[in-house]
């Protein structure tokens, strides 16, 4: 078959750009493919399954009227098994072939297993799939223990899900703290505090070197050679960019695959976003992963309006070179995490330290269980830890991106960052600057 | 896709009261605690400064895109971008999308909240008292209007940036297909009115009197359609030219005589389509091609005179100035004076800003008028003879300093303080005279036939 536009993967970074294709184009076919055999849906739900939060019927994020609606030849349950740019095909495992125009790999990312011996061996779980999420509710049902790989986001709302079930959980770590890509050490010992106290276990710094299974059991021997054992075991070591099928296409792959600003790849018609892309960083010159869900529908609405050759992207491109055109402004990390009635979010470079030169200012009750970071690189905000503050995260993230110069006003949203954050708004992005004489 | 009603924040109206908070708190959840509110306002900050902040309800709403539970939509019918409390799982991930702090994260309540606009009638906008908060429904003149036949063709050619088309085309929109338009010469008949090769482009009868007659030729077409049973409006565009200087003495004897006409003045402050000559209603200082600027002119030396009040003392069914950049406003005025042209004379000085004679990019034409009212240049208000009530409709108590207007126009350019004095007190006193009015009334004229 042929299709004009081809989307392969269906979460929101493939939905953003296919929005914004059919913004731009109404009327060309547009094809998506899903490997699962549903509609739409968003990986970070899972862990919402996994505590009953929410029922499986009630997360899609799309229905079948809007693939009706917006003329998109929804293909579910196939999965891209080859791309040939040479003759712009793509070949699905069921054998069939779909020539494309524009091709735009959303495929999203998926678990990494850590080199444990016995681990492949032992019966363990990952979180990344409707499907998974199935198997571990099930296996939960009969379980009363449960080790967790990985204190990542992944790993730490599975814990709390878990422990809210009725299980005895225990958590291991590789590094001497949990949340490594969102939390100081501070924060992180709060968090890990609370989890505590709801019983949840930790072995921090303090790697797993053997996986051992029994019928019932997994035993999981540590570095320092503790010994524990669970009735199910949740491997949430991290996620990496699903490429494996482009493996012997020429398109440049990294740790990603390599985009620009655009989110084109190394190779002519063929755009990539969301997990699976490795665009530039906001902070650095680097390139990097940014596998978080705000980003994904970023990189795909800036996919998709390049794919329609939207003017906004094209004209500005040619006219008035890129900085100026609507671009990939570089991945910032980050994310909100709520845990046992507590708030939390961390936003760009939350983890600096005074050593790298960076200016911080820290704020922190743990008896209240408050704690508020902020990073500044001279009058410039450029990170943000908040836990149990009254903040808006989405104000603080923009602060942070449009480089907004705080002059005269630092110290002042240092005690007030709530309220000058808000006023910094209303004159820099909300539109009429106001000033009381 | 259609115009959706808006929350407009006033910022510089906000006198940081809180009543908003209070009232949303116990509209949403019935509490007088104010953190249940979905409206925050910015407060305690050494430079006083306030500025509520509530969910714009945005056309591409991050927030609904970052929502991993599709918890969150637009509702395409209301605008309102709506959240769903089933689906939703209190990640709180799409306080991280908004930009504008219109979602937030309620610790007891353990979800996010907002702005629903309470379903079409926010409670918070009703006890504002500074009016800082307004539920606009300006946009849904264009989803109105949108429904009604354009009456002027395609393809008017107009200065890039002019006002004309706009007005013209919400104009003979509103005033609808009985209506036989007269366009003396000016800039219209050249845009289209009068067309060309005896083809009109407008869908209208429309005819080109001579600059002098207006009124009167207007006059007795409408008692001619009267006499035959015909109930046509007669409805004049045209410039200040044809209105206030040779036209006048037309104009003041038709509105003299009660005649049912409804006459509308678009006054580009000049003859601008002959290029650029000054006028009557030219205002002090202004730069046109017979008051030149240099070493010994320093551009008109005479006052503009107010035209508005002049036709106010012509004892008129309906008086009232109008922009198009406040157009609901202006629809409002044009179906008040359409009504008051059946029983007399009704009058709508509009001002309209020229991008070729005034001197400013063509994108700014809606921005200038915006300045002329912001600064009282131009005042808004409208007299109805019926009440005897002269009212302003967009009020301006603290205006802004009149350079806000003057700079943004090359007319203006050479102006020293002195003569930026001289237009501000004349600006002054026009509104001081106007609250005399305002304030007295004309009940006498009321009482006239």
């Amino acid at each position: 078959m042929q299709t004009k536009y081809l989307i392969i993967g269906s979460s929101h970074a493939g939905l953003s750009a296919a929005d914004e294709i059919r913004v731009h184009d109404s009327d060309s076919p547009l094809t998506m493919i899903s490997m699962e055999d549903c509609l739409p849906y968003s990986p970070t739900i899972l862990p919402y399954i996994l505590e009953g939060k929410v029922e499986e019927k009630n997360v899609y994020l799309r229905d079948e009227k809007f693939f009706q609606d917006k003329k998109i030849n929804f293909l579910r349950g196939k999965k891209a098994v080859k791309v040939d740019p040479s003759v712009a095909k793509v070949e699905l495992d069921d054998g069939r072939e779909i020539s494309y125009e524009k091709l735009l790999i959303a495929t999203g990312s998926e678990p990494t297993l850590p080199p444990i011996p016995g681990l492949k061996e032992s019966p363990y779980y990952v979180l990344r799939t409707m499907e998974d999420a199935k198997r571990i509710n099930a296996a939960a049902m009969q379980a009363k223990s449960a080790v967790i790989l990985g204190t990542g986001l992944v790993g730490m709302h599975a814990a709390e899900a878990l422990g809210r079930k009725g299980l005895k959980v225990t958590m291991v770590e590789l590094l001497p703290q949990i949340l490594p890509g969102y939390f100081d050490a501070e924060a992180a010992k709060f968090v890990q505090g609370v989890f505590t106290k709801h019983g949840i276990a930790f072995y921090l710094n303090n790697p797993a070197v053997k996986v051992e299974s029994s019928s019932v059991t997994t035993k999981i021997s540590l570095k320092e050679g503790q010994e524990i054992e669970g009735e199910l075991l949740l491997v949430a070591t991290g996620v990496k960019p699903r490429v494996e099928f482009l493996r012997d296409t020429n398109i440049q792959i990294e740790q990603g695959i390599i985009v620009d600003e655009f989110m084109r790849t190394s190779q002519e018609n063929i755009w990539a976003a969301g997990d699976v892309a490795q665009g530039k960083d906001f902070f650095t010159s680097k390139t990097g992963l940014n596998a978080i869900l705000p980003d994904a529908y970023e990189q795909g609405k800036i996919a998709g309006l390049s794919m329609a050759g939207d003017p906004a992207v094209i004209m500005a491109f040619e006219e008035l070179g890129q900085e100026l055109a609507f671009s990939y402004p570089g991945g910032i990390n980050r994310n909100t995490f709520n845990f046992y009635g507590n708030r939390s979010f961390s936003v760009g470079l939350a983890l600096a330290t005074e050593e790298d030169g960076y200016e911080i200012d820290k704020m922190f009750f743990p008896g209240g269980g408050v704690y508020q970071k902020l990073v500044f690189q001279g009058e410039v905000l450029v990170g943000a830890i908040g836990i149990n503050v009254t903040l808006d995260p989405g104000v603080i993230l923009n602060l942070i991106r449009r480089k907004v110069l705080l002059g005269n006003v630092k110290s002042e949203f240092v005690v007030k960052p709530l309220e000058m954050s808000r006023q910094l708004m209303w004159s820099h992005w909300r539109g009429v600057a106001v000033k009381r004489n | 896709m259609s115009a959706y009603k808006t929350l407009v924040v006033h910022p510089e109206k906000c006198n940081g009261c809180g009543e908003c908070e209070v009232a949303c708190a116990k509209v949403k959840a019935n509490t007088n605690d104010v953190t249940y509110s979905r409206i925050k306002v910015i407060k305690g900050l050494k430079e006083e400064f306030f500025g509520p902040v509530v969910c714009m309800q945005c056309g591409e709403p991050n927030c609904v895109k970052s929502c991993p539970a599709g918890a969150l939509t637009k509702n395409q019918k209301t605008g309102v971008v709506e959240w769903n409390k089933d689906r939703c799982v209190s990640c709180a991930i799409c306080t991280l999308g908004c930009p504008y702090s219109g979602i937030y994260y309620h610790p007891e309540l353990a979800t996010v909240i907002k702005c629903d606009h309470c379903g079409g009638d926010p409670e918070c906008v009703k006890v504002c008292k500074p009016k800082a908060l307004e539920y606009s429904v300006e946009a849904k003149v264009y989803e109105e209007q949108g429904q009604l036949e354009d009456l002027f063709g395609p393809d008017l050619a107009a200065c890039m940036g002019c006002n004309m088309e706009i007005l013209v085309r919400h104009t003979l929109r509103h005033i609808g297909p009985d209506t036989v338009l007269a366009a003396p010469p000016g800039c219209l008949p050249g845009v289209c009115a009068v067309g060309f090769n005896g083809a009109t482009g407008t869908k209208v009868p429309s005819f080109h009197p001579l600059l002098t007659n207006t009124a009167a030729m207007l006059a007795g077409l409408r008692r001619y359609y009267k006499r035959i049973g015909r109930d046509v409006t007669a409805l004049a565009l045209a410039g200040d030219g044809g209105a206030a200087d040779v036209g006048f003495q037309s104009l003041s004897g038709a509105a003299e005589r009660g005649e049912e006409v409804l006459f509308i003045c678009i006054d580009n402050e000049g003859y601008m389509n002959t290029g650029m000559q000054r006028s009557g209603t030219t205002p002090f200082g202004s730069w046109t091609s017979t008051t030149p600027v240099g070493p010994g002119l320093r551009g008109k030396t005479r006052d503009s005179k107010y035209m508005p009040l002049i036709m106010l003392m012509h004892n008129c069914e309906y008086v009232a100035t109008a922009v198009t950049a406040y157009i609901q406003d202006f629809h409002e005025k044009l179906e008040k004076a359409h009504q008051a042209s059946k029983r007399g004379f009704a009058y709508i000085h509009v001002f309209s800003p020229c991008t070729t004679g005034w001197r400013f990019p063509g994108d700014k034409t809606i921005e200038v008028q915006r300045r002329a009212v912001a600064t009282n240049f131009f005042p808004l208000w409208e007299y109805e003879k019926q009440t005897g009530k002269l009212r302003f409709t967009r009020p301006v108590d603290n205006p802004e300093p009149i350079e806000n207007y003057l700079s943004m126009l090359g007319k203006f350019r050479h102006l020293n303080r002195e003569e930026i004095d001289h237009l501000r007190r004349t600006a002054e006193e026009r509104v001081r005279i106007l609250k005399a009015i305002e304030a007295s009334g004309l009940e006498n004229y009321r009482l006239a036939s």
